[in-house]
């Protein structure tokens, strides 16, 4: 039933944060919240369905738990009823405990990252194995034993505070850049559940920009997604995609964003960065301040490359060429100035250089690409 | 909740310029906080001596049995609250800045 289904992606998370807080139960807690699922799937079709769904099963999950402690453990009834009867908690605050319990530092990114997918977001472990490209034990295994570190290095279920939270915040972003990435051109359910994950995590905190700029960045990447990709499956560059295949809506809702966020660390100025190409042409000037900026916080080779594409499209393709980093066996560089040659007017020069760039890349659509690059000059 | 803290040389420690805490201040402060239970520093490698017995015989072999190149040169048992203090209190370890330390639960069987 489709209520059911949307009320499960909308929450899960919500139901297995609260029942972690109230039982520090990690197994009971999916197994509580999976059987009130199985309860609204018998009862929502023949009683409709109810009008606070998420309510409704967080209080059908507790009582299955409590059900189970009590079975389980009958000395035990009055302590955790007592607890479990506690008055209405704001269950923001568990979401929150919930993603960075998943992304604790202590745990190894591999295992934060299936175990927020699993965790938080309700996806089945048979869908983690697949899109991490390991079998469906392989994956039982690591988020069991990512559960067992949890109980037994007592990783706390909080949102840190103080430098604390500045200091692992990075890290649960770093978990949905790649849980976005994992998406981006394969498993596109990834890239959604990233950008749900992260757009509940910006309402969950609405004073970090970097969690509204993360956001804006996905948004910006994913309008092109019908856009990226030929019929034969090979990637379109962005000056030759297909602009009114573009998510109109995503663009102004990152645009949005971006207005009321203010620049305080790298996600802002690649979210930035991204936006610069949303128009009907791309604002190069404006992407190569960008990349200035970036370069002072993230110097890293690939930034270099691009800042030197971005200010070669924005200035003129010597000055470009000028700023090339030196990088020896790095095929994107000899791609790039192979660009850039032929757009300041040697073709011959830029032939070569584009079949040096072709023999440096592996066999597939992007040496394709080169390829057919030279042979246009 | 408690930790063993095993407090280990770095053969090629990085080079950490930030300002590297006190190991007298470390012991008081954890001491008075009642997080530090015990711990001590250990003789170097070479007073080590490792048993295995086997087929019932007692067999002992000079030095540490395992070939690492990282030293355990002490250890502090810890009683904290959960693994961020744990690590609060690790990080505050003059070694942490020059070595390395590693947390090991109870197993609480």
């Amino acid at each position: 039933m489709d209520a059911v289904a949307q009320a499960h992606r909308e929450h899960w998370g919500r139901i297995v944060a609260t029942l972690i807080r109230v039982t520090g139960d990690w197994t009971l807690a999916e197994d509580c919240a999976q059987d009130a699922l199985a309860v609204a799937l018998e009862r929502w079709p023949r009683d409709g369905v109810p009008g606070n769904p998420g309510g409704w099963l967080v209080t059908v999950a507790r009582n299955r738990a409590l059900d189970q402690i009590r079975r389980a453990a009958v000395e035990q009834r009055k302590l955790r009823e007592a607890v479990m009867i506690e008055p209405p908690h704001d269950d923001t605050d568990d979401r929150l405990s919930l993603i960075f319990t998943c992304c604790h530092p202590a745990l190894a990114l591999e295992a934060r990252v299936a175990l927020t997918l699993r965790t938080v977001a309700g996806l089945s472990t048979a869908d983690i194995a697949r899109a991490f490209l390991v079998t469906e034990p392989t994956m039982t295994r690591r988020i069991t034993r990512a559960k067992a570190k949890i109980a037994q290095a007592r990783i706390p279920y909080r949102v840190p505070e103080g430098d604390a939270l500045g200091e692992r915040l990075p890290g649960v972003l770093a978990v949905l850049y790649l849980l976005f990435n994992r998406g981006y051109d394969g498993e596109t359910v990834l890239a959604d559940e990233a950008i749900r994950l992260t757009r509940m995590l910006a309402g969950l905190m609405p004073g970090e920009s970097e969690v509204a700029s993360l956001l804006a960045l996905f948004l910006v990447q994913h309008s092109r997604r019908h856009a990226r990709r030929d019929e034969r499956g090979d990637l379109v560059p962005l000056d030759r995609q297909d602009r009114t295949r573009w998510d109109r809506a995503a663009i102004a809702e990152a645009l949005e964003i971006l207005l009321r966020t203010p620049i305080e660390g790298p996600y802002a100025l690649h979210a930035r960065i991204a936006a610069g190409h949303v128009g009907a042409e791309s604002d190069w000037r404006s992407i190569a301040l960008w990349y200035d900026e970036l370069a002072r916080v993230q110097p890293t080779a690939v930034v270099e490359l691009n800042r030197a594409v971005a200010h070669g499209y924005a200035y003129g393709p010597e000055v470009g060429l000028e700023m090339l980093p030196k990088l020896d066996n790095y095929p994107l560089v000899t791609a790039v100035e192979a660009d850039l040659t032929a757009r300041a007017g040697r073709p011959e020069d830029a032939k070569r250089l584009f079949r040096r760039a072709a023999a440096e890349t592996p066999d597939g659509p992007e040496r394709r690409a080169l390829l057919s690059r030279a042979d246009e000059l | 909740m408690k930790y063993m803290m095993f407090v280990c040389s770095d053969p090629e420690p990085e080079t950490d310029d930030s300002r590297v805490p006190d190991i007298e201040v470390w012991v008081a402060e954890n001491d008075a906080a009642g997080r530090r239970v015990t711990g001590n520093v250990l003789a170097p490698p070479s007073a080590a001596t490792t048993v295995r017995v086997r087929g019932g015989q007692t067999m002992l072999t000079d030095g540490p049995f395992t070939e690492t190149k990282e030293v355990i040169v002490g250890f502090d048992i810890l009683e904290c609250a959960d693994l961020d203090e744990a690590i609060a209190v690790a990080a505050a370890h003059p070694m942490a800045h020059a070595g390395r330390i590693e947390l090991r639960p109870y197993a609480d069987l």
